[in-house]
C-alpha cells in the first residue's frame, strides 16, 4: 500500500517537475534559496522526542505554555488558532489508549512548503519549518497539504500579540519550534512546560545530545512515515 | 419594417440585465470588503474547511472556462465549419469565465492585497503558482487567438493560434487537477486520475455553458438555431455527459479499492448526509441521467429539452464539486491509522460547514464578471455563429 502511495507521489513528482521545466522555463531562474537566517546551521538538525508513556491523559500543560509563549487565545472553536494540540489515541484492535501532543512535525520534505505559490512557506537550515508572515498570500494550500493537520488560518484581528512572535490576520501559521526562544539558546516552551518531561528537544544530528542517543536506543516512529516525509518530531511508546 | 416599440423594450432589458450583472458585482464587492476587514471568520470556512463555496465557483468557472474551448478547438483544430462558426463566441465566453473564476479565487485569499507577491516570489515547486502561469498564459493566447478570427489580416495564423490553445488548455486543466491531486496525506485527492477526470468534466460543462448561452443569443436576435447543428451539439454534450459520469465512477472505484480509502467513500457515497444527497441526486441523477433522458429520449431533445438538460448538467457541476471539495475536506485525515482519535482540533471528526452569505456574494460576484463580460461583448462586438447555408463535413 504505502509502496503504491510513494509511486505515485513520485510519478506525480516526476511529471510535475517535467511540466514545470516545459511550461515554466523563465520561471525557474527566480528561484531563491530558502530561510537562510543568520543563526540557523545546516550542521543542525532540531527535533522532538515525545515518550507517550510519559504523557498523561488530561494533562494540559503544554498546549496552555504554547498559548501563553506564543500569543494564542487558547480558545478551541473551529476557527481558532491551535499550535498543539493534545490527541486521545485507542488502538482499534486492542482497546490500548495513548495520549499525545501534536504539533507542526518539521518535516525534512515538507509538502506545505513544495506547494506554497509564495516560498511563504519554507524550511531554515537547522529543520525548522516556518512561515514568513510578509510573505503569505493566505491561499490556504499549505493547510491542505499537511498531513497532520498542524496549521491554523488566523481568520480574524488579533489582540494581546507576543512582540516576539508576530502573526498576521488573512495569513498561516503554525508550531514554530519556538524559534524566537532556540535563537536565544532556549528550549521550546512546551518542553520546559511538561512535568512529566515528555518531550525531550535537542538536535537530531548531534551524536552527544540526548535525543540522538534516544532515538538510536530505544524504538521511536515517526508518524504516517509511509508519507516519507521524514519529520523532525518523533515518538515514543506507539 | 423594423418595428420601434420591440427594440425599445430590447434595449431596456438590455439595460436591465446590465443592472443586474453590476450588482452582483457590487455583492461581490462588498463581500470581499467584509472579508478584508472582518477576516473570515465571517465566512463559513475554518480551520478544518479551509477552501470553501469561493472555491466551488471558481474551479467551476475555470473548467468550464477550458472546456469551452472544446468548441473552438474543433472547428479551429479539426476543421469543423459548424464549430469554426462558433469559435469566437466560445473564446469569448472562455475569456468571461476565467476572469470571473480567477477574480473569486484571489479575491477569496486572506492577503488579496498582496497579490503581486504570488507573482514577484515564485515558488517553482507549487502547483498553485504553475497554475498562476498556466491562466495568465491561458488569457493572452484566447486574445490571440480571438484576434486572429476576427481580424482578416491575421486569419493565417488563426490555424496556429488554435493549436496553441487547444494544447495549453489541456496542460491547464491539467493543472487545475494537480492541485488536488498532489495532495496525497488526503484520501479525497492524491489520485493520479483526478487530471484526465478534470479534464472530461471541463468537456462537458463548457459545452453545457455553451448551450444556454447560444440559445440566449439566438432568441434576442430572433434567430432559430438550425436543428441539424442542434442534433451534433447535443450528441456531442451526450457523449461528454457519458464520459464525465465514466470518469467519476472510475474514482471511486479505484478509491473503493484501495482499504484505506473505503471509510472515505462509504462517506461520501453512503453515509455523510448532505455529500451522498448531492452527489447521487444532485450529481449523478438531475446533472447527468436526466440531461441524458432529455437528449436521447425518442420525442424529446428539441430546443428546449438541451437547454434544460445543459442548465441541469450545471447544476450537476455544482453539486460535484461541493461534494468533491468540501466533503472531501470534512472526512477526517487519517493521522493514526488503525486508532480511534479525538482531539479539540477535530481529529476523527466529521468537520462541519455552513457557507455563509459573503461566500456566496462573492461566487455570484464571479459569475456576474462572467456575464457582463459576455452580455457587453456581445453587444458591441459580432460574435453570433454565422453558418453557411450548407453543412460541408
Ligand atoms: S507537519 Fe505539516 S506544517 Fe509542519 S512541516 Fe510537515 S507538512 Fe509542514
Ligand atoms: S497560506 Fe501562506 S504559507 Fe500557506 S501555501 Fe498559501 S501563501 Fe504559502
Amino acid at each position: 500500500m504505502s509502496d503504491i502511495d510513494t509511486q505515485r507521489r513520485q510519478f506525480l513528482k516526476t511529471s510535475a517537475g517535467a511540466a514545470a521545466i516545459a511550461i515554466a522555463p523563465g520561471m525557474m531562474l527566480y528561484q531563491t534559496a530558502h530561510g537562510d537566517t543568520a543563526e540557523a546551521s545546516s550542521k543542525v538538525r532540531w527535533g522532538m522526542l515525545i515518550d507517550t508513556a510519559q504523557c498523561k491523559e488530561g494533562c494540559n500543560d503544554c498546549v496552555t505554555a504554547c498559548n501563553k509563549e506564543n500569543g494564542l487565545s487558547g480558545k478551541t472553536g473551529t476557527t481558532d488558532s491551535q499550535w498543539i494540540r493534545k490527541i486521545e489515541i485507542k488502538d482499534i484492535s486492542n482497546g490500548h489508549t495513548v495520549s499525545l501532543p501534536m504539533m507542526c512535525q518539521h518535516c525534512e520534505h515538507p509538502p506545505c512548503v513544495d506547494v506554497c505559490p509564495t516560498n511563504a512557506s519554507f524550511k531554515r537550515a537547522d529543520g525548522i519549518v516556518l512561515v514568513d508572515r510578509h510573505l503569505c498570500i493566505g491561499c490556504r494550500y499549505c493547510m491542505m497539504a499537511c498531513p497532520y493537520k498542524a496549521r491554523s488560518f488566523v481568520h480574524e484581528t488579533l489582540e494581546d500579540q507576543n512582540p516576539d512572535v508576530p502573526r498576521g490576520k488573512g495569513t498561516v501559521e503554525a508550531c514554530s519550534l519556538c524559534v524566537h526562544r532556540i535563537d536565544k539558546g532556549q528550549i521550546p516552551a512546551c518542553a520546559e512546560a511538561c512535568q512529566n518531561k515528555a518531550i525531550l528537544f535537542g538536535d537530531l544530528n548531534d551524536a552527544n545530545s540526548e535525543i540522538h542517543k534516544k532515538v538510536r536506543s530505544v524504538a521511536t516512529v515517526q508518524i504516517r512515515a509511509d508519507l516519507q516525509l521524514n519529520p523532525g518530531v518523533r515518538y515514543q511508546g506507539l | 419594417m423594423v418595428d420601434l416599440s420591440k427594440l425599445y423594450s430590447m434595449n431596456r432589458l438590455y439595460y436591465v440585465l446590465l443592472a443586474i450583472g453590476g450588482l452582483s458585482v457590487l455583492g461581490g464587492a462588498y463581500a470581499v470588503f467584509m472579508m478584508e476587514h472582518h477576516g473570515h471568520i465571517i465566512s463559513g470556512m475554518n480551520n478544518q474547511i479551509v477552501w470553501g463555496m469561493p472555491h466551488v465557483f471558481a474551479i467551476f468557472l475555470i473548467v468550464a472556462a477550458s472546456g469551452v474551448l472544446n468548441v473552438a478547438s474543433i472547428g479551429s483544430v479539426f476543421g469543423k465549419a459548424v464549430y469554426k462558426a462558433r469559435a469566437p463566441l466560445a473564446s469569448l465566453l472562455s475569456l468571461a469565465m476565467l476572469a470571473g473564476g480567477l477574480a473569486v479565487l484571489m479575491l477569496d485569499l486572506g492577503r488579496p492585497d498582496r497579490i503581486i507577491v504570488a507573482a514577484t516570489n515564485y515558488n517553482p515547486t507549487s502547483v498553485f503558482a504553475w497554475n498562476v502561469v498556466l491562466y495568465s498564459g491561458m488569457f493572452s493566447l484566447v486574445i490571440v487567438y480571438l484576434w486572429t478570427m476576427m481580424e482578416r489580416r491575421m486569419n493565417p495564423f488563426n490555424k496556429a493560434a488554435g493549436l496553441a490553445v487547444f494544447i495549453w488548455r489541456f496542460v491547464l486543466t491539467t493543472g487545475t487537477g494537480l492541485i488536488f491531486a498532489f495532495l496525497t496525506a488526503r484520501q479525497a485527492y492524491g489520485s493520479a486520475l483526478l487530471p484526465p477526470m478534470f479534464i472530461v468534466l471541463s468537456f462537458a460543462w463548457g459545452l453545457a455553458v455553451f448551450h444556454v448561452v447560444q440559445k440566449v443569443i439566438y432568441a434576442w436576435n430572433e434567430k432559430a438555431l438550425d436543428p441539424a447543428i442542434l442534433q451534433r451539439t447535443k450528441n456531442l454534450l451526450g457523449v461528454f455527459i457519458v464520459g464525465s459520469l465514466y470518469m467519476v465512477a472510475t474514482y471511486h472505484f479505484t478509491n473503493m479499492y484501495f482499504a484505506q480509502q473505503k471509510g472515505f467513500e462509504l462517506f461520501i457515497l453512503r453515509d455523510g448526509g448532505i455529500y451522498p444527497n448531492l452527489f447521487w441526486w444532485g450529481y449523478v441523477v438531475f446533472g447527468n441521467v436526466l440531461p441524458l433522458l432529455l437528449i436521447y429520449f425518442p420525442g424529446l431533445g428539441k430546443t428546449k429539452c438541451v437547454m434544460v438538460a445543459s442548465m441541469l448538467v450545471v447544476l450537476g457541476a455544482f453539486a460535484l464539486l461541493y461534494v468533491f471539495i468540501i466533503g472531501g475536506q470534512a472526512y477526517p485525515l487519517n493521522i493514526f491509522p488503525g486508532y480511534e482519535v479525538s482531539s479539540t482540533f477535530a481529529d476523527g471528526q466529521i468537520a462541519s460547514y455552513t457557507p455563509s452569505i459573503y461566500e456566496f456574494l462573492l461566487g455570484f460576484g464571479g459569475l456576474a464578471i462572467a456575464f457582463l463580460i459576455t452580455t457587453v461583448s456581445v453587444r458591441v462586438l459580432n460574435f453570433m455563429p454565422q453558418d453557411k447555408p450548407y453543412i460541408s463535413d
